[in-house]
């Protein structure tokens, strides 16, 4: 089997921060209880001027300044989302006519809940492998809407991740990938609605839990390998909670799970929960590390990765785009009147 | 939005996404948007302008704090409006973003970013261009 992996990333995060204890105080809810049983302090929250586009071309800019690869050479961009901007026209056109990557490029957006970024990996991951194209642009990204009041709207946030998969200087290996999917209607939007439905507690066992450990006991059985075999595992982050308790139902410990966990303190960011948890982690990754890698989307289904870092992380010129911690830190705060502003909360469904 | 104005828009992706303008073959001043000939060169210039990206980094060279909005962007109200000065010569006009309003200072070194520019209601298209940020100082 030829090898495949990562050749460069890049990520995105809107600056503007909303305090979990902001919303909560707008509903009239106790701010400890919600910032303690949902595991969320603040979430990240896009501007008026920024949309699933601009991040995900934001990420990929920022993956193409890390590489020196010739735009032209990229074959195929595939965009995973659940808020793209046009219902009808692929946000994909867009990212790759910014980077300079068109005409001659397989484009098509993605939608699977929270794991449609790691859809767009397997696809671009296929191509490249069938030799198809030489790279391909996976990327995720959301800036998911919730219904005012809504227990979804404390952690529902912006953000989003682009990886260059491609044979050559590949800084991560991807070793296997394998998914588990069931029609299972834990969570919903329908055409044309502006906020999503959700099955209340019915969300927990029977979706993200039993998607997830049946899918990552399979990726581990079929890479042969033990949670102890990975220094980092990173899950999808619906809250803060969900991904240290598969975690550990699964084996894996929390100082594996810490550095791509993100949604205490940006939210989940949907498509780019899974993605901007892995950039984080190849920010700091050393040759020889091993990653776990488990999405999770509603609907339901997840895409399990076994992934191993290579030498040619050394070399790889991180600092020419912001590191995750980067973007993370730099932010500036809003009030929930201005969030509702600037997430058009006023107008009606 | 008038008929007319998708077209107009698509006419300049490549300037509005990709700040691609051109240079004088013959005196290589270098213009943004782009020229059909050089002013100054006239003649000579013609069918030697020469397709230039360029890197999106500059200074301000003014500012102004918009408090009343024109149609599109009255959501963003309070918001700077700058010319800046590319570092390869040019000048343009553009909203600064991702900076608080006491934080713009002329002269202070800007790159720049790909945001949403505006949207024709809930069925137009949406149209995206440039905008520019300050440069981080790590
Ligand atoms: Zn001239």
């Amino acid at each position: 089997m030829k090898d495949v992996g990562i050749v460069s990333y890049g990520a995105h995060i809107p600056r503007l921060r909303i305090k979990s204890s902001d919303i909560a105080n707008a509903w009239g809810k106790n701010p400890e209880t919600i910032t303690s049983s949902l595991g969320v302090i603040e979430k990240s929250v896009p501007s008026p001027d920024q949309d699933v586009a601009t991040i995900s071309v934001e990420a990929a800019r920022a993956a193409l300044a890390r590489c020196n690869i010739d735009p032209q050479d990229i074959g195929a961009v595939y965009v995973g989302s659940e808020s793209h901007p046009y219902a009808v026209k692929p946000t994909g056109t867009i990212v790759g006519e910014a980077i300079s990557a068109t005409p001659i490029l397989k484009v098509a957006d993605y939608e699977f809940a929270c794991k449609a970024g790691t859809a767009a990996i397997q696809t671009c991951m296929a191509l490249v492998k069938s030799e198809m194209v030489d790279y391909g642009i996976a990327i995720g990204a959301d800036t998911s809407q919730a219904a005012p009041g809504d227990a979804l709207e404390y952690a529902a946030s912006a953000g989003g991740a682009a990886f260059i998969i491609g044979r050559e200087k590949i800084i991560a290996n991807i070793n296997e990938t394998c998914s588990f999917t069931t029609d299972t209607p834990d969570f919903w939007r329908r055409e044309g609605r502006k906020y999503p439905a959700h099955g209340g507690r019915f969300t927990g066992a029977p979706a993200y839990f039993r998607h997830v450990i049946s899918n990552a006991q399979n990726l581990m059985g079929s890479a042969n390998s033990k949670p102890e075999d990975y220094n980092y595992a990173v899950f999808h982050q619906p809250n803060g909670k969900f991904p240290l308790r598969v975690a550990k139902m699964l084996g894996f410990t929390p100082d594996q799970v810490k550095q791509g966990l993100l949604c205490p303190i940006i939210g989940n960011t949907y498509s780019g929960s899974t993605m901007l948890g892995l950039a984080s982690v190849l920010d700091i990754a050393e040759p020889g590390n091993r990653i776990f890698v488990a999405s999770y989307g509603s609907g339901a289904g997840s895409d399990a990765f076994d992934i191993t870092v290579t030498e040619f992380i050394k070399e790889f010129p991180h600092e020419k785009a912001p590191l995750v911690s980067e973007l993370i830190e730099k932010k500036q705060y809003v009030d929930y009147s201005t969030y509702a502003k600037y997430r058009d909360l006023l107008y009606e469904d | 939005m008038a008929d007319g104005a998708v077209p107009r828009f698509w006419r300049e992706i490549p300037q509005r996404y990709n700040l691609i303008g051109n240079q004088c073959g013959s005196c290589s001043k270098i213009y943004f948007p782009p020229r059909e000939s050089c002013p100054y060169c006239r003649r000579k210039s013609m069918g030697k302008m020469k397709v230039l990206k360029l890197k999106g980094q500059g200074e301000v060279l003014t500012y102004s704090i918009i408090y009343n909005a024109p149609e599109h962007f009255e959501r963003q109200t309070p918001y700077p409006i700058a010319i800046i000065k590319l570092d390869e010569g040019p000048k343009v006009t553009a909203q600064i973003v991702d900076c608080k309003l006491d934080d713009v200072k002329i002269g202070m070194r800007v790159q720049s970013t790909f945001r949403k520019i505006h949207e024709d209601g809930y069925i137009g298209a949406i149209y995206y261009g440039y905008k520019f940020k300050p440069i981080e100082v790590k």
